[in-house]
């Protein structure tokens, strides 16, 4: 992103709550793809199915990639995020696609870029902004996929590093504004996604806002490596985040003690966007529009949010009604933090 | 005064370092990783804040030793709560240490050693994996020894730090290196005082970065008079702290207290640590003789908190529940106190502040907070006659309390778990609170508030009618021109009953439900606070917009009429079945039953959920949140429930019964033997009447327990059974016991357990019937866990539970078995149990049997009911409110 591009963000988020858009997967499934629309042309004999690589969409099928970026711009989002939620040589290895996972990543950022400059143009006292989305993969660096073998781990800080690295360099070279990282369920991964995002940053001369937007799991209100909102914020504050934030999890109800907590704490902008509502027994997420804005308008009245926006199950309809019910209430207020030395193990430690 | 106390220095455990301690290097080197876990739970377990983890050992892989425990560390949660600090002298240890954990953890350590490139080329690496880290006063010519020196280093690198890279100034801990005293060498004499001037500069000039140590290093020539060592680490720290220093690398459990060094050899070390005399280290080493072997007297490592000012010490007995030294820590208190009062309104008040804070957070669990009750009552007990006496000498006055509460559970209803909760919550909140007991009714709740000018009233229930009662003395409490709020809690209320039904009939004031003990006091703080006037209309209104929603709600549910309803009745094909007969028909009676035996039968998870803590057991134990109190609360618990076996604090009685019968329509006829012309008794169903959506071509039936039964005119023999069960008599003389002790934590123990085993007794009957006594179910092979998770052939269904929500059907049950005779438990006019530890109901063979709630019903099947009953339309209207789905005239 240029320059003039951060300050316009900086700018933005100290005037108002900015909106980030809705999710990504839930707008796909509307289309009912096959497995030869998932594989458009370009991976017409590619020798496993692809079906269910959204991703690959953005090389595949970029005019309905384009179509959804438009719909939540529409809707009023002010940040969209790319569709490379899977886009790492790790979690491509499901669809053999490893090789691909870098110009995934290009071909994503390139489409939202266009998008969003088209918005831009339109609405220019609303500028908007891409976020290079960086997933959370499919592995977990501080949890042992084998119960019997708790020190064992399927994936190293450093293949993470790796991974990671390669998935924001595409997202740079594809033109996007920020980097999320974000849906962190482990924190460590999330750790090595920094630590990745850093290094690419220093190899490339170039230095983006960086969002961390966590997940809780349970209803303990932790992550899935345990850790409390608080100690995760500590965790990842080392990267001087632009913002810090929560998303997925449980809908807006479950959602707000965990905002709450980080809002509190943290000395950056924070942001939320959680699911609309949970999944009913079919898997279906039914919080309708005017349901998940009535919750969200309180965040915004209390003061706890810098910026929101949904996650799985939310639409633009959601993030239409979201954008409206929050325009009246200020951004929040960075509070004032005592400098103290800030350390977490599952939970937050300070001393000072 | 005292050292480690101090909240401002961090104890770092220092027993998960294979340098440090041989025990511990020992288990690394066979690969022993349970028991080195094991070590670094007692670290945490015994007070450290971070723990310090240290793998350089020459014939170790200390790459991959540091990597594995790490990793295994991480899946402890109740170690891997506290932040790691890694620790090593070789950079590649520290770097596999920093790709191992998702905290933010500390580096130990870096330095000038090698040159600014290398030392800011670390520091990099270290913000990039997020920690914070220790810098070590070393530089390109060593390490440093004199103040002068060991500052300079470290104002060097902490400009370095800070301004060629940013690094946050709070994440740097010095270390100006803790060097052996009292050698024999005599430049070494002055190391401890280098090591304090040079703190005091460093925290004085470089802002924000703290001064950290390894403690045992100072005495290392005293090694194997562990009397001695720890003289000297205490009586360093108490001067180093005093400095500025704010971390230390030390064995928490093992430091004396400064004030409990005998005082010549407390001079003797004080001259070596500050180097006060020539001679210091010659008298030391004369005088430490005569301590050798004195290591094994020394203080347990958990009490440590003992060396706290008596506030500290107090403040620590109330947040841990300890009651053993209260009652000195309270008279302590008391002689430096002007008044006894002030003890009650100083140290003790604090103490349970911070308790209440810990509560409010979430940091502390409600059995804790009851046990800290337990104490508060015990120093207070201590305190109590020298009050009298001031106020016999004086007349002066009693504490003030925040608020006076009155609480009572309501006539015919005898639970008061919950409520002994919300008392004892209360009451740590200084909250002044009287407790009416059990089966009180409106008027003597309502005389006793007036007299005692209560500032709020509290009532209770767990049974539905209950909740008819709480409706009478609200409005009694209108009638008599009441102004003060009206709290209601207990299983069965609910914020739509309270907002619908017991707050409209209360308009002088406010009546509001309270979810559970942790939120009583925060609504009475708010209640009698200066907001108090804003927060009812807020929840005024609140309640205003559930009733009318409730209402609205009401409208839009369908309903089918009780015709259809039975159309829709569950099907069985009668002609497939042959009921089997039971053992006996009429009545067996079991007397002072095996105790033991019914407590294998305990389902602890509602156990759990007595005390606020909600998971299932055995998993809760292991809780994150939890897991740490739930394991205190379950020893305690096995340790009450063994004296409650073992010395027969409770017995159990209990009685069964076999009849033949039939359905008739929606009830079910008992005939007196089988030739069933006799009509013994009748038992009344009510039916489900929700209006079924018909999915996927299945409609599922509006039941009633009747269906369970062959109806009359299939010819079929068939049989149902009853019981009535309890382990509670004798529950009230106990639980008086431990109230006039004031052991609160007690008294609810023994009902929450009396009332466990009596669900307990009613599982294992129901086991017996099912193989036994009406022996349907022969072969059954379920494990006892299988059992309490219900996985077997029918049901026992009770009156007043979802399944047959009328209460008034205990009666049939009780005449039924004699129950009161027989077992020795009576119904209260509302149809309660007494001893509340009891439990009774229908036994149902049939193998489509199961577990339903009737839910709301309509008029015509209340009309039709009440016929059945010989009732009045009223009474029926009455013992039905709260499943009616519409409001009566």
């Amino acid at each position: 992103m240029s320059v003039n591009r951060t300050e316009q963000f900086k700018t933005a988020a100290n005037e108002r709550i900015l909106i980030i858009d809705g999710a990504m997967g839930t707008m796909i499934q509307r289309y009912k793809l096959d497995e030869a629309a998932y594989r458009g042309k370009e991976y017409e004999k590619w020798n496993q199915d692809v079906k269910g690589n959204n991703d690959l969409l953005s090389i595949t099928q970029p005019e309905i990639i384009k179509e959804i970026h438009g719909q939540y711009l529409e809707a009023g989002a002010d940040i969209i995020g790319t569709n490379t939620f899977n886009g790492t040589t790790i979690s491509m290895a499901d669809y053999g696609m490893e090789s691909e996972a870098y110009k995934i990543n290009v071909e994503a950022a390139k489409i939202a870029r266009e998008v969003a400059d088209e918005w831009t143009a339109k609405t220019p006292e609303k500028p908007r902004f891409v976020a290079g989305a960086v997933g959370p993969t499919n592995r977990t660096a501080s949890i042992s996929p084998d119960v019997n073998n708790p020190g064992y781990r399927n994936v190293t800080f450093d293949e993470l590093v790796e991974a990671y690295k390669s998935q924001t360099k595409g997202l740079i070279e594809g033109g996007v504004d920020i980097i999320i990282i974000e849906t962190i369920f482990d924190t460590l991964n999330a750790k090595a996604a920094g630590f990745a995002v850093l290094s690419a940053f220093k190899e490339l001369g170039i230095e983006l806002p960086v969002m961390i937007s966590g997940t809780i799991t349970d209803l303990s209100g932790r992550n899935l490596s345990g850790q409390t909102p608080e100690a995760f914020y500590y965790s990842m504050s080392h990267l001087n985040p632009f913002s810090i934030g929560l998303n997925c999890s449980f809908g807006a109800d479950h959602l707000r003690p965990a905002i709450q907590e980080i809002s509190a704490v943290a000395n950056v902008y924070v942001s939320a966007y959680p699911n609309a509502g949970l999944p009913n027994e079919m898997g279906e997420y039914d919080e309708t529009p005017e349901e998940m804005a009535g919750k969200i308008e309180g965040w915004a009245k209390d003061g706890l949010i810098n910026m929101i926006g949904g996650c799985c199950g939310s639409t633009p309809e959601h993030i239409n009604a979201i954008a409206k019910a929050v325009a009246p209430y200020p951004p929040r207020q960075i509070p004032e933090v005592p400098v103290k030395m800030r350390l977490s193990g599952l939970e937050p430690f300070v001393h000072g | 005064m005292t050292n480690q106390a101090s909240t401002s220095f961090i104890n770092i455990g220092e027993r998960t370092n294979v340098t440090g301690s041989a025990k511990f290097r020992k288990l690394i080197e066979q690969d022993d990783y349970d028991a080195a876990l094991t070590v670094a739970r007692q670290q945490v377990e015994n007070g450290a804040q971070i723990i310090d983890v240290n793998m350089d050992e020459g014939l170790l892989d200390s790459e991959k030793a540091m990597q594995t425990f790490l990793n295994l560390l991480a899946a402890e949660p109740d170690i891997s709560r506290v932040p790691v600090m890694i620790d090593s002298s070789k950079w590649s240890v520290i770097e596999t240490g920093l790709k191992c954990v998702q905290g933010k953890s500390i580096v130990n350590s870096i330095s000038l050693k090698e040159g600014e490139d290398q030392f800011l080329e670390q520091a990099e690496k270290i913000r990039l994996y997020g920690a914070a880290t220790v810098v070590m006063a070393f530089d390109e010519e060593g390490q440093a020894d004199i103040a002068d020196r060991k500052y300079e280093i470290c104002e060097r690198a902490y400009k370095l730090l800070t301004e060629k890279l940013n690094f946050p100034a709070q994440d740097i801990i010095f270390d100006p290196n803790v060097f052996a005293v009292a050698t024999g060498i005599e430049e070494h004499n002055n190391y401890a005082v280098e090591f304090i001037e040079a703190t005091k500069r460093i925290r004085e000039n470089l802002p924000h970065a703290h001064v950290s140590g390894g403690i045992s290093n100072l005495s290392f020539s005293f090694r194997g008079n562990n009397y001695v060592r720890e003289a000297m680490h205490s009586v360093f720290l108490f001067h180093a702290i005093k400095a500025g220093l704010d971390m230390g690398i030390v064995n928490a459990g093992q430091l004396m207290v400064y004030d409990d060094i005998p005082a010549e050899l407390k001079e003797q070390v004080e001259d070596v640590i500050l180097n006060r005399r020539d001679d210091a280290t010659d008298r030391l080493l004369d005088a430490a003789e005569a301590f050798k072997g004195e290591g094994g007297k020394k203080q347990k490592q958990d009490l440590s908190w003992r060396e706290g000012t008596v506030e500290e010490r107090i403040t620590h007995g109330l947040v841990h529940g300890i009651n053993k030294f209260i009652t000195e820590d309270t008279e302590e208190a008391r002689q430096k106190a002007e008044r006894p009062l002030h003890v009650i309104e100083g140290p003790l008040m604090d103490g349970m502040n911070v308790v209440g804070d810990l509560f409010g957070s979430g940091k502390m669990f409600l059995p804790q907070v009851v046990k800290s009750a337990r104490v508060m009552k015990q120093a207070v007990s201590h305190l109590m006659p020298f009050m009298e006496e001031e106020k016999r000498l004086n007349g002066t006055a009693d504490a003030e309390a925040n608020g006076k509460i009155l609480m009572a559970t309501v006539k015919g209803d005898v639970h008061d778990i919950g409520k002994n909760i919300v008392g004892v919550v209360l009451q740590c909140n200084n909250y002044e609170v009287i407790d009416m007991g059990v089966m009180v009714p409106a008027q003597t709740i309502l005389e006793k508030a007036r007299e005692e000018n209560v500032d709020v009233i509290g009532l209770s229930g767990l049974i539905t009618p209950s909740l008819d009662e709480m409706v009478n003395v609200a409005s009694e409490m209108e009638r008599l021109e009441f102004d003060i709020p009206l709290l209601i809690g207990g299983a069965t209320t609910s914020r739509i009953h309270t907002a619908v039904k017991i707050n409209p009939s209360y308009k002088r004031d406010q009546a509001l439900y309270v979810t559970d003990a942790s939120r009583a006091v925060g609504v009475v703080s708010k209640l009698l606070g200066e907001e108090g006037a804003t927060f009812k209309k807020e929840i005024s209104e609140s309640y205003k917009t559930i009733a009318e929603k409730h209402l609205a709600a009401q409208q839009n549910k369908r309903r089918l009429s009780i015709e259809k309803a039975r159309d829709n009745a569950h099907k069985v094909e009668w002609k497939e079945t042959k009921p089997t007969k039971p053992a006996f028909i009429g009545t067996k009676t079991f007397t002072d039953f095996d105790l033991a035996k019914i407590a294998e039968f305990i389902d602890w998870t509602p156990f759990f959920a007595t005390w606020e803590m909600n998971g299932q057991y055995p998993r809760i134990l292991n809780d994150d949140k939890f897991g740490e109190a739930a394991t205190s609360l379950f020893n305690d618990a096995q340790d009450m429930l063994k004296k409650m076996i073992d010395e027969k604090w409770v017995k159990a009685n209990g009685v069964i019964g076999f009849w033949p019968a039939n359905s008739e329509g929606d009830d079910i006829v008992l005939y007196e033997d089988e030739n069933r012309d006799a009509e013994k008794a009748k038992l009344h169903t009510l039916r489900q009447q929700i209006a079924r959506e018909n999915t996927s071509g299945k409609l599922r039936a509006n039941a009633a327990l009747s269906d369970f039964i062959a109806p009359k005119d299939t010819g079929i023999d068939d049989y149902i059974g009853g019981f009535a069960v309890t382990a509670g008599i004798g529950e009230d003389i106990k639980a008086k016991e431990f109230n006039d002790a004031g052991d609160d934590y007690s008294k609810i123990m023994v009902s929450a357990l009396s009332d466990r085993l009596a669900e307990a007794f009613a599982e294992y009957m129901h086991m017996r019937v099912r193989r036994e006594y009406w022996p349907y179910a022969t072969d059954e092979t379920l494990s006892n866990e299988e059992i309490i998770a219900e996985k077997y052939q029918g049901i026992r269904p009770a009156p007043g539970y979802p399944a047959q929500p009328d209460h008034t059907e205990k009666e049939t049950l009780f005449e039924l078995l004699d129950a009161e005779n027989q077992a020795g438990i009576e119904l209260t006019e509302s149809y309660a149990m007494w001893p509340g530890a009891a439990v009774s109901g229908l036994f149902f063979s049939h193998p489509s049997s199961y577990y339903f709630g009737v839910g709301k019903i309509e008029k015509d099947q209340v009309e039709e009911y009440a016929k059945r009953k010989g009732w009045s339309l009223e009474t029926a209207e009455k013992w039905l409110s709260p499943i009616l789905n519409y409001i009566p005239e």
